[in-house]
């Protein structure tokens, strides 16, 4: 009775994409990181909902929209382990991971206050130089950080 | 964004760097020729540095290139809170190639990639300075007649050194073993020697300096050990008289050997090592501007045979 209850919290999808398992912590970060304060489209975000694999997850559904994998693989520097649900017509047509892509365009800042990244109005942009290791390469100052230690723009 | 660019010493493949030393030897041969006339060069210091500036200046001038630019950062635009990228883009309407040095990294990388004309990079904080590695090859070239599998000493500050770093990563083409000397908090850092590893570069690492220890060096590459470098006190007193060499030291070094420096020298070559033949640290200055010129040159487009 319960699960019913939380299932209904949030509402089924006609058309669009489902991001699920988003560890609770990273939501909105994840959120900030797809513009979706930006768009029009109907959005349902589902925060501390309980999860057996992450103990609390934050889920994400939004209506009519289709992501092409250069968008949502921006997600991967934060969320690795996400799930994708592609929704059309109520059913699941497809799921999809995510995977760390070889660059990080205007994601990630630079942790090196001397990088001109960190002094001019510009993107930064990072290569990803070991995905094993979640080691990152700043494009410009050549500065490497890991995975963990980075912030988001 | 334009590819003639020299930004790092790493984009230039085995070929190149043989390339541009073969032209920075015709230029050894004849330094004062008209190739460059009608060209503007842009020296735009954001960080002063004499010795590199008028190094680039004579180059472009003996080739019969004007010159313009600035040294002193507080009488540009900048100091106002123009960006880095109007600048550029302000100063490429005058000029024909941008020499620029910059006390933040990745500025000249950034400007290789908004410029419409080519970028020469002269140092961008403590990241790349190419064209020292290319002047610090070509004197190596020219006193061993190669490169190949040399025995290469670099003493000194290790840590902080971007001199030692690039021509470590230059050097990777050509077989050679190094000798790291260096105070045990100025050694080299980890990332590089596993990038020796990788690069199946062999390395030697030492903390003293003394003449059994320098006795098979091909090339003795001496840098500053600075006080400001140090957290320690103590080991500062300790190290700053021992990475010092002395005319003494070179009696049983090889005929061959040279002693270079990226200069300024401060005591870290003892004065009575300059009459000894082996000490090159001003040719090597010298050779600074061949270099160049051969840098200059190359981003413009100009090739070796225009120049035979």
């Amino acid at each position: 009775m319960n699960k019913n209850k939380q299932a209904l919290q949030v509402a089924a999808l006609k058309n669009g994409t489902v991001i699920d398992h988003i560890p609770s912590e990273k939501l909105f970060t994840v959120v900030s990181l797809l513009g979706l304060e930006h768009m029009g489209n109907n959005i349902t975000i589902g925060f501390n909902l309980e999860s057996k694999k992450l103990g609390k997850k934050g889920i994400i559904k939004i209506a009519d929209k289709f992501f092409c994998d250069e968008e949502i693989n921006r997600i991967s520097v934060v969320a690795p382990h996400v799930k994708l649900n592609i929704i059309r017509d109520y059913a699941v047509i497809e799921k999809k991971e995510v995977y760390m892509p070889d660059e990080l365009r205007g994601i990630v800042k630079c942790a090196n206050p001397k990088c001109i990244t960190n002094n001019e109005p510009m993107s930064t942009l990072f290569h990803v130089t070991d995905k094993d290791n979640g080691i990152i390469k700043c494009h410009y100052c050549e500065k490497e950080q890991k995975k963990e230690e980075i912030v988001i723009l | 964004m334009d590819n003639k660019s020299l930004v790092t010493i790493a984009e230039y493949s085995k070929e190149k760097i043989l390339y541009m030393l073969e032209m920075a030897k015709q230029f050894e041969k004849d330094p004062n020729r008209k190739i460059l006339e009608g060209k503007v060069v842009a020296t735009l210091f954001f960080e002063p540095s004499t010795r590199t500036r008028l190094s680039f200046e004579t180059a472009a001038n003996r080739l019969g290139a004007r010159v313009i630019g600035f040294s002193d950062p507080k009488a540009t635009s900048s100091s106002k809170g123009e960006t880095l990228k109007d600048t550029i883009m302000m100063v490429s309407n005058y000029a024909d190639v941008i020499v620029m040095r910059h006390h933040l990294e990745g500025a000249a990388r950034y400007a290789s990639e908004v410029a419409p004309v080519p970028i020469v990079n002269a140092g961008d904080g403590a990241n790349q300075h190419p064209s020292q590695t290319m002047l610090d090859l070509y004197s190596i070239y020219k006193t061993q007649k190669t490169l190949e599998n040399l025995n290469i000493y670099l003493v000194g500050d290790l840590k902080y050194g971007r001199t030692v770093h690039s021509l470590l990563m230059a050097m990777r083409h050509f077989n050679p073993t190094f000798h790291f000397i260096a105070p045990e908090e100025l050694k080299m850092p980890e990332e590089y020697k596993i990038y020796c590893k990788e690069n199946h570069i062999n390395y030697v690492e030492h903390t003293d300096f003394n003449e059994d220890i320098i006795a098979d060096a091909d090339i003795l590459y001496m840098t500053r050990v600075q006080r400001e470098r140090f957290t320690d006190m103590m080991e500062y007193e300790r190290v700053k008289n021992i990475y010092i060499l002395k005319n003494k030291m070179l009696e049983q070094t090889r005929p061959n050997l040279r002693i270079l420096h990226p200069l300024p020298r401060v005591n870290e070559i003892a004065y009575d090592v300059d009459d000894n033949p082996k000490a090159y640290y001003f040719q090597q200055a010298l050779n600074g501007v061949y270099a160049r010129q051969a840098i200059l040159c190359d981003v413009l487009g100009i090739a070796l045979q225009d120049i035979m």
